[in-house]
């Protein structure tokens, strides 16, 4: 692969990166060849999105040098990098929900007509050619709007390539795929790896990185860590790289048979406008509950239904048996329910707002005294909140963006933990945060468990549910097709923690199979 | 505390200067004026005093319409309601005497409001076209009730305590935006209402997760709109001794652009009443300056519009 006389396709030497007093990036290189798929890993503020930005050419760093293909990159423009042949696709989908696939594919560089009008028909066409060179079969002429969100993810994918490039930066590109639009996208990149593209790939998703990249890089706290290629790295190596000498991944969450009470929650025949059907659901005191499935398994539905976000049309919900009714996200609050939602950035805070006006927000009236807010329990509150969850922030009155993903998300656990729930529903509590933030979110979430509250926990990533829960329900299709005791995923013969635990990820991904399958016969 | 604390809250107090532009405006345009034009007594007590009296009812309304833009919402309807409620407040004097009037004024903002906000909550019209409707409605009413002719007021108590008369020294118009500004300071600063309000304009769909009633808030942010405008209006028509549809005409535009000279966002979610209050003296100052220099009104109009553009531009930047 890497020859000593070959070009390298990104060179990127001595990179710094100062915000203010902050160091981003402190001395960093990274080369990537000409053929190659280049895993870059990092927690969440190890420097991995700024040395990104600059690679696409949209920060210009505060000393270094970055060549493309031997010619040094010398304005830092999205335009200049994207000359010199870098390609991304954002994690963060750029699409423009409003227009079709093809029109997105062909965004400012749209295919004319001899009449010089736009050729939407061509750019069909076109685009469907590139989609058959992925092999997965997405209808071009549909609006973005309308199409899956694992669908938008591969035409954000595919847009990105159908220019030549030299470099591909994918960004976490599976974050809504299905198992087999993995399997096409791996294909696709080892298709244009074949071609001379070197590709360098950001995730968090350990399995899949062993599986399609050749090396990788690793970044913590703005350093180079190590370059190697892939064979000399193991799972417990690379997470031990990664996350320096903090925290073992999930092998060392303590799962401690917990004093299980009495019933907190209990459904019956809970059913949303189209999902979920007919729930029957009974959560105790002290008991972590997972529910798994596929993406349009129904998993957010019945969260947000249990949260007063979306209507229930059917069935019923009681609260240590007392029958309530949920219409609005107010009565859920009241009843002792609180989601911390799916969707961070959107649903879960308000990112120019400080921590402290975060936490507050569903805790208004508790803090408030004839409407006016107290802003000494205001600020104990906060000051609190930051020490139990350790959540690591300048102060309270630090804005929501400046902390890293895994400290935003205990803000929004942080929020809803201080509405004094019953009931925590937890959906992909995880998603997009660094391996030591995981650990330390799946042992808070057992720790709750063990204070008494009754936890859901949904979540498309079994090795944490694996980790967090007591019992799995299976969800397919809207329903729960399927609820299994977690000791029942362990086999005896397997003792050492990390076999054990693939063997019980395995053993629940093949019931999720099963699952599947039972629906569509 | 630690070094990088000190170093973050430096590098924070830099980044934050641009949200002090206004005052630093404000003072840097005063002294320009009063170095140039202290000859044509732009210091004089008297010549001060006006200033605040003509942008008092303007500052008035850029209180609430700071909640406006904080929820993410406009009032393009306050000028016209202004006009509109002139119109009423002295066809109630006229016929019921000064209760009336007041009953006549406000009902107007309380009628206006819960139509603007039924609109835009209920039916769900961006307020953006609910109150530019309304504007020509409003208008279109005050035209046809006052038959397009001014309704003298005629009551002295009346004019005296709604903007044309002082206590003591002071004009009764700054009593006005001194009790609507510390009310609405206070309001929008300290109460769980207010926090709701920035809440539902910096991420609607988090607050609503949160339990936050987004609509009521929206509703009632535009109905507390609408009566600020009524009370403009009455404010008009106790300064001017009449009502006329005319009153009100353009103010939008003036209290929309003091909101966002003070620092509120168009995209909701940020802004403080003081920092209005402080856009709105700036445009008053900027208008009696270039009326002092000798312009004619065609070039204040040009001098005035390019100086709100470049001082908007530099409190926006920080945004990006």
């Amino acid at each position: 692969m890497t020859t000593a006389n070959a070009a390298e396709a990104v060179r990127m030497r001595n990179v710094s990166m100062r915000f203010g007093g902050v160091r981003a990036l402190d001395d960093v290189h990274l080369d990537v060849s000409p053929g190659e798929v280049h895993a870059l890993l990092g927690e969440n503020g190890a420097g991995k999105s700024t040395i990104l930005k600059i690679l696409r050419g949209v920060q210009p760093p505060t000393s270094g040098t970055v060549e493309i293909g031997s010619v040094p990159l010398a304005t830092f423009t999205a335009e200049a990098a994207r000359n010199a042949g870098v390609a991304m696709a954002f994690q963060e989908m750029s699409l423009i929900p409003t227009l079709t696939v093809a029109q997105n594919v062909f965004l400012n560089r749209e295919i004319m007509t001899s009449s010089g009008l736009i050729d939407d028909r061509t750019a069909v066409a076109e685009s469907r050619k590139l989609f058959a060179r992925m092999g997965v079969e997405i209808d071009p002429s549909a609006k973005v709007s309308d199409i899956p969100a694992g669908h938008r993810q591969l035409t954000e994918i595919v847009k990105a390539t159908s220019q030549p490039c030299k470099v591909l930066v994918l960004d976490e590109p599976t974050t809504a795929l299905s198992q087999n639009e993995v399997e096409r996208l791996f294909d696709y990149v080892r298709q244009l790896r074949g071609q001379g593209v070197a590709i360098v790939y950001v995730s968090h998703r350990m399995d899949e990185i062993f599986r399609i990249a050749d090396r990788a890089t690793i970044l913590r706290d703005g350093k180079h860590i190590i370059t190697a290629p892939m064979s000399e790295f193991t799972l417990e190596s690379m997470i031990a790289h990664i996350i320096g000498r903090r925290s073992r991944g999930f092998s060392d969450v303590v799962r401690e048979t917990a004093m299980i009470g009495e019933v907190l929650l209990e459904t019956r025949g809970l059913s949303g406008s189209s999902k979920p059907i007919g729930i029957d659901l009974t959560l105790r005191r002290g008991e972590v509950v997972g529910v798994a499935g596929l993406l349009g398994s129904g998993r957010s539905s019945l969260a947000r239904v249990l949260a007063g976000v979306q209507p229930m049309t059917s069935g019923e919900i009681r609260i240590k048996g007392k029958v309530v009714s949920i219409a609005r996200p107010r009565d859920a609050i009241d009843a002792g329910i609180a989601l911390v939602p799916e969707d961070r950035a959107r649903q879960g805070f308000v990112a120019f707002h400080s921590v402290e006006s975060n936490i507050d927000l569903p805790n208004l009236d508790r803090l408030s005294t004839k409407t006016l807010v107290d802003r000494t329990k205001s600020a104990a509150l906060a000051e609190s909140s930051i020490q139990r969850l350790r959540i690591k922030t300048d102060s309270r009155k630090a804005t929501i963006r400046t902390l890293s993903g895994g400290n935003a998300q205990k803000v929004v656990i942080a929020k809803w933990l201080a509405t004094e729930p019953e009931v925590l529903i937890l959906d992909e509590p995880t998603a997009g945060i660094d391996i030591g933030s995981k650990s330390e979110i799946v042992t808070l979430i057992r720790n709750l468990a063990k204070s008494g509250k009754a936890i859901l926990v949904l979540s498309s990533e079994l090795q944490e549910l694996l980790a967090a829960c007591d019992r799995i329900l299976v969800m397919s299709e809207g329903r729960v097709v399927r609820d299994i005791a977690r000791h029942d995923l362990d086999d005896a013969a397997k003792v050492d923690s990390i076999d054990s635990l693939q063997h019980a990820e395995q053993k629940l991904n093949k019931f999720m199979q099963e699952a599947r399958g039972g629906i569509i016969q | 505390m630690t070094d990088t604390a000190a170093s973050a809250s430096k590098f924070s107090a830099l980044a934050n200067w641009r949200e002090y532009i206004i005052y630093i405006g404000f003072v840097v345009i005063f002294l320009v004026f009063a170095a140039t034009l202290g000859d044509r007594g732009f210091l004089d007590p008297n010549n001060l005093l006006n200033i605040i009296r003509q942008t008092a009812i303007i500052a008035v309304v850029s209180v609430t319409m700071t909640f406006v833009l904080s929820t993410g919402e406009i009032d393009l309807s306050v000028g016209a309601v202004a006009g509109l409620a002139s119109v009423a407040t002295a066809m109630g004097i006229d016929q019921f005497g000064i209760p009336g009037g007041i009953l006549y004024g406000l009902g107007t903002g309380v009628v206006v409001g819960a139509v603007n906000g039924w609109l835009t909550t209920g039916i769900g019209i961006p307020s953006f076209l609910t109150t530019l409707a309304m504007m020509g409605i409003a208008r279109g009413v005050a035209m046809w009730i006052s038959g397009t002719a001014a309704i003298p007021i005629l009551s002295k108590p009346y004019a005296a305590v709604f903007g044309a008369g002082n206590i003591g020294p002071i004009p009764s118009l700054l009593v006005w935006v001194a009790i609507i500004g510390i009310a609405g300071h206070i309001v929008l600063r300290r109460t769980t209402f207010g926090r709701r309000v920035l809440a539902t304009g910096g991420n609607e769909t988090s607050a609503r997760y949160s339990g936050v009633n987004t609509a009521s808030i929206k509703f009632r942010v535009l109905m507390l709109s609408s009566v600020a405008a009524a009370l403009a209006g009455m404010l008009y028509a106790g300064r001017l001794h009449s009502g006329r549809f005319q009153f009100g005409e353009g103010d939008e535009l003036s209290v929309i652009a003091a909101a966002v000279l003070g620092g509120t966002s168009l995209f909701g979610g940020a802004g403080t009443v003081v920092g209005s209050i402080m856009g709105a003296l700036m445009i008053g100052l900027i208008n009696n300056g270039l009326v002092l220099m000798g312009l004619e009104f065609s070039q204040q109009l040009i001098a005035r519009g390019a100086i709100i553009i470049i001082a908007v531009a530099i409190s926006q930047t920080r945004k990006r």
